[in-house]
């Protein structure tokens, strides 16, 4: 281990600096000025994520930089994770206004635990070793229980928040469990280390592996560890439902990303087996599971397990193209995922939010535009061709096909037809069926995003180099 | 020669005219939909103007592939390239043929929400010509899996009472079929290194994948086509649909099957082709005779002309997997055949269900009487449908089971059998609907074709009628192409089975 103070640079934390003590000095602010200050909050909120990003991709030095020993990692994968992190953080905060704007939901608190989250997402994503991981994931894991109860008064939304911590806490029990066990079998926590020390899979590795994986799985809501995602999604505020979606899931699969590679590399069989049994898993129980749902926001739960399947489909091929489908999944998966929670927090009557899946009928009449929108992100969350989604699926099962996994791809293109019944079900509703209630007019910074992210998912046939190379080449700095 | 790619924009040219449309046709108003059907015209016809430079420029002689455009796509291995040669140009024409008439045949019947339907048929129109005339393999994939969405709305939106019942079976029925041949796509581009058909087409397969993936692409295409027994969709897509949809779908839809047949099974894989020739035989001759007798006692005027399709692409598959080239040029022109007469005869269906509202065949009868014009024109098609020498239905029934005849005398035999079946229950449809006396007092006052109607159907009654005397023009198109593909799978196979002799 290297002493030295070029070892302890702060350089690569950079980023995690300014956006914490920025946190910390939007808290004062709200503090101070009370909860009239929350729109102000928010937007410097929000400008304090770009501003971080701009320092990601502009200021910092480029290639390879590690600090603390080399338990903070600042690779391109890293970075371009990152940016993928801080821009579902902010698009959240963007949709977020409206929901804050009525009086008894002012709370500026919202913004900085979304931040400090992302401070925890970004650690997370740059993790050298098994504690900063654990330290990563706890920062962002709090602030996320804590908002997911931030609609008080409402027992839906502190019950889930309950729910998730709860659960979530058990799973950081047996993560750490893991940890321990492998940090006692190898004698070190960095992931070089562990690589190092583990040549052949001994059965005390073998249990911390699974433990940790357990509690990776949690938070990326793959099966077996999925029970709390449909609660949460339902009970918590929907802004706060598209931030989980979102963000959270970025950084925790970037996390499983880089510990099965960097710290396992020489026991792919043994941790394979388990990521391609999780990803069957996720995609069957994905599929099927949101058949039957009538809450928009319960399918999309399960819509979300079996997305995060199909993403593990890149992984278990453990190759350099599996990451780079990965990384192509996430960036299609979170702008859909965003999309389409867009609509669905777009869809009130009268103030109050239809969620039900039958509260979309006949959309496409009463607005021809948003329901348009709605069906394009749902056909790409269903992978037709030429929507992006598409693309995603393409980039993680070529890479499976590629490692000889036929099964899983079998498997996993069967489940995709399953899912597509769900998925074509709503824009059934929305464009057959007769028009029931009118949604009220939409918000500007709605309009936005949901035009945003369905113009990327209906033209990125036309032009997807760029986000393809440049994930091919923030997957190449793991190899 | 070429200054500009002219196969681009044959392909994206009805994009544009969508994206007129939804800029410019907005909402349910009269004025809106007005703009729409015109902006949709216009569109269509201007792109066929343009296909038509295809056809002048295109050099017969030539079994390659023409109009070649590349460009960067995905990676430097997956690129966007386009190309047509003497099998796919036919399709091409067909697809840019169709959509005028398909746009003219809805002026009147389709009245709700018609600026979306026009869009809906314009890129259509993009994703099916682009099927065609793809040569990279993800290419193909993109165009072949995109059309689902706008055929899903088009059943779903302007269907009849069972629509979502139908437009649900085809998308999953299709989307199904071809994910798996999406697999099969990918571990070719693992063996080949690209996804560039020609070259592709020149790579040896080892014997394992070939039949996988043979199996895989069968899988896709064979619900595409489609082949007993997985042609339940179709009926009940047909009977659905709005007349421009089943026309669409009979037309052009299911071509893509057999076009996949030709452009992927044969020449990428011909020793698996060979290996399952006779799978494909059985169930060639299993969907002919089945079908046949299935729409025997059919109820409904478009199922049994849905179930008459799938009967003659059993002849369609039994041609191209007899690999002989009487066989595979007989696939194509029975295709193209196909594609102008079922188009025609739903067209027939539509006419008179625009004014009756309904297709039960008992409901009509002693049509004569009142539209003398409309019965004459309906006997053609009907004959067409027959296999009747001196109209094109015959040509392509011909060539396709003498080319079996050679290589599978039983398939051939069962074939024949169903070109008599196919004259009971055509003659049987024709005589319940148009003669007999007219009985129906709804049917007193039918009026016979309006101008619109005669100005859709004319020109298919005089390609029928063309194509059944002097069929030269189109078999000379394809012929180096199929030539050439015929050779190739046969010197595949010969190589194998000279090695098995050498053992």
């Amino acid at each position: 281990m290297n002493f030295t103070p070029a070892g302890y640079s702060l350089l690569p934390v950079l980023p995690e600096i300014v956006l914490a003590v920025g946190a910390m000095a939007l808290l004062m602010l709200g503090a101070f000025r009370g909860q009239r200050s929350t729109p102000l909050v928010v937007t410097l909120a929000i400008v304090l994520l770009v501003v971080t990003g701009g320092l990601l991709l502009w200021w910092l030095p480029s290639g390879r930089l590690e600090t603390f020993g080399g338990s903070f990692i600042l690779d391109g994968y890293a970075r371009f994770l990152k940016i993928l992190a801080l821009l579902g953080s902010a698009v959240t905060l963007l949709i977020s206004y409206g929901f804050l704007a009525e009086r008894p939901r002012r709370i500026f608190e919202y913004a900085i635990l979304i931040l400090i989250s992302t401070v925890g997402m970004m650690t997370l994503i740059s993790a050298g070793d098994l504690i900063t991981l654990y330290l990563g994931l706890e920062l962002m894991s709090l602030s996320l229980y804590v908002v997911a109860a931030s609609n008080r008064d409402d027992v839906k939304s502190t019950e889930a928040g309950l729910k998730y911590f709860v659960l979530g806490a058990l799973a950081s029990g047996m993560m750490l469990y893991g940890m321990s066990l492998i940090y006692g079998f190898t004698g070190t926590v960095s992931f070089t280390g562990v690589a190092a020390a583990v040549k052949s899979g001994s059965i005390g590795v073998a249990f911390g592996l699974v433990f940790l994986l357990a509690g990776l799985c949690f938070k990326i809501s793959a099966v077996p560890f999925h029970m709390w995602t449909p609660d949460v999604y339902e009970g918590a505020p929907t802004p706060v439902t598209a931030f989980f979606s979102s963000s959270p899931k970025v950084a925790a699969f970037a996390v499983f990303v880089r510990v099965v590679l960097t710290a396992f590399p020489n026991i792919v069989h043994e941790w394979q087996q388990i990521v391609v049994f999780v990803a069957i898993a996720s995609m069957a129980l994905g599929a099927f599971g949101a058949i039957g749902q009538r809450n928009i926001k319960r399918m999309m739960a399960y819509s979300s397990i079996g997305h995060m399947g199909f993403a593990l489909v890149g992984l278990a091929a453990g190759t350099a193209e599996g990451v780079q489908g990965v990384i192509v999944y996430l960036v299609i998966y979170t702008t859909m995922t965003l999309g389409a929670f867009t609509i669905i927090l777009a869809m009130n009557h009268d103030g109050r939010p239809l969620e039900q899946i039958s509260d979309f009928a006949g959309l496409s009449r009463s607005k021809p535009l948003l329901a348009f929108c709605f069906a394009m992100l749902l056909f790409s969350l269903a992978g037709i061709p030429p929507l992006a989604g598409f693309f995603a699926k393409f980039y993680v099962f070529t890479a499976a096909i590629k490692a000889g996994l036929f099964t899983l791809s079998v498997v996993g293109v069967l489940s995709s037809v399953v899912g597509a019944f769900y998925y074509l079900n709503i824009i059934k509703v929305m464009y057959f069926d007769q028009p029931g209630q009118a949604p009220d007019a939409m918000r500007l910074e709605l309009g936005t995003v949901v035009a945003a992210s369905t113009l990327f998912n209906l033209l990125f046939f036309a032009y997807p180099s760029p986000l393809i190379s440049a994930a091919g080449n923030a997957a190449k700095s793991l190899f | 020669m070429m200054t500009w790619p002219i196969l681009s924009v044959v392909t994206f040219l009805p994009l544009l005219g969508a994206l007129l449309i939804f800029l410019m046709a907005r909402g349910d108003s009269e004025p809106a939909a007005r703009n729409a059907r015109w902006i949709a015209l216009w569109t269509t016809l201007i792109t066929f103007a343009v296909s038509l430079i295809l056809v002048a420029r295109f050099d017969p002689a030539q079994p390659g592939f023409q109009f070649v455009e590349e460009g960067r796509w995905l990676a430097s291995t997956i690129g966007y390239k386009m190309g047509v040669d003497g099998i796919s140009l036919p399709f091409v024409i067909l697809t840019t043929a169709l959509l005028p008439i398909c746009i003219i045949a809805s002026w009147k019947s389709v009245t709700t929400r018609v600026p979306v339907y026009m869009i809906a048929f314009l890129v259509l129109e993009t994703l099916m010509t682009g099927t065609f005339a793809a040569l990279d393999l993800l290419l193909f994939y993109v165009f072949f899996e995109g059309g689902l969405i706008p055929m899903f709305l088009i059943i779903g939106i302007w269907g009849g009472p069972r629509r979502v019942y139908a437009t649900f079976k085809f998308f999953l029925y299709t989307l199904l079929g071809s994910v798996l041949m999406l697999l099969a796509i990918m571990a070719l581009y693992w063996n080949a290194g690209t996804t560039d058909i020609p070259t592709l087409m020149t790579t040896a397969v080892p014997r394992g994948l070939q039949t996988w993936a043979w199996l895989a692409f069968f899988a896709s295409f064979a619900v595409k086509m489609p082949m007993w027994p997985v042609h339940t969709w179709l009926p009940d897509a047909h009977v659905e649909a709005p007349t421009a949809g089943s026309v669409i779908l009979a037309a052009i839809l299911l071509k893509m099957g057999g076009y996949g047949f030709l452009r992927f099974s044969l020449p990428m894989f011909p020793l698996a082709s060979h290996d399952f020739a006779p799978l494909v035989f059985t169930l060639s001759a299993i969907a002919i005779v089945y079908t046949s007798l299935v729409a025997m006692v059919q109820e409904d005027m478009k199922k049994l002309i849905a179930y008459s399709s799938v009967a003659h692409m059993g002849f369609v598959t039994m041609g191209i997997f007899a690999g002989t080239s009487q066989g595979v040029a007989g696939a194509v022109f029975q295709m193209v055949s196909h594609g102008i007469v079922s188009g025609a005869l739903f067209l027939c269906v539509g006419v008179v269900y625009d004014r009756m509202h309904t297709r039960e065949i008992a409901a009509y009868g002693g049509l004569v009487n009142r539209m003398p014009l409309y019965a004459m024109i309906f006997l053609v098609f009907t004959m067409a449908n027959v296999g009747l020498p001196g109209t094109s239905g015959f040509i392509g029934e011909f060539l396709t089971l003498i080319g079996t005849f050679r290589v599978s005398t039983t398939t051939a035999f069962f074939a024949a059998t169903g070109v008599i079946l196919s004259a009971a229950y055509a003659l049987w449809l024709y005589r319940k609907v148009v003669f007999g006396a007219l009985l129906n007092p709804a049917l007193a006052t039918i009026k016979d074709l309006t101008f619109r109607e005669a100005v859709t159907l004319g020109p298919l009654l005089v390609l029928t009628i063309l194509f059944g005397f002097y069929p030269k023009p189109l078999l000379d198109f394809s012929a180096a192409s199929v030539q050439q593909l015929v050779n190739t799978y046969n010197q595949a196979v010969t190589v194998v089975k000279a090695a098995a002799l050498v053992q």
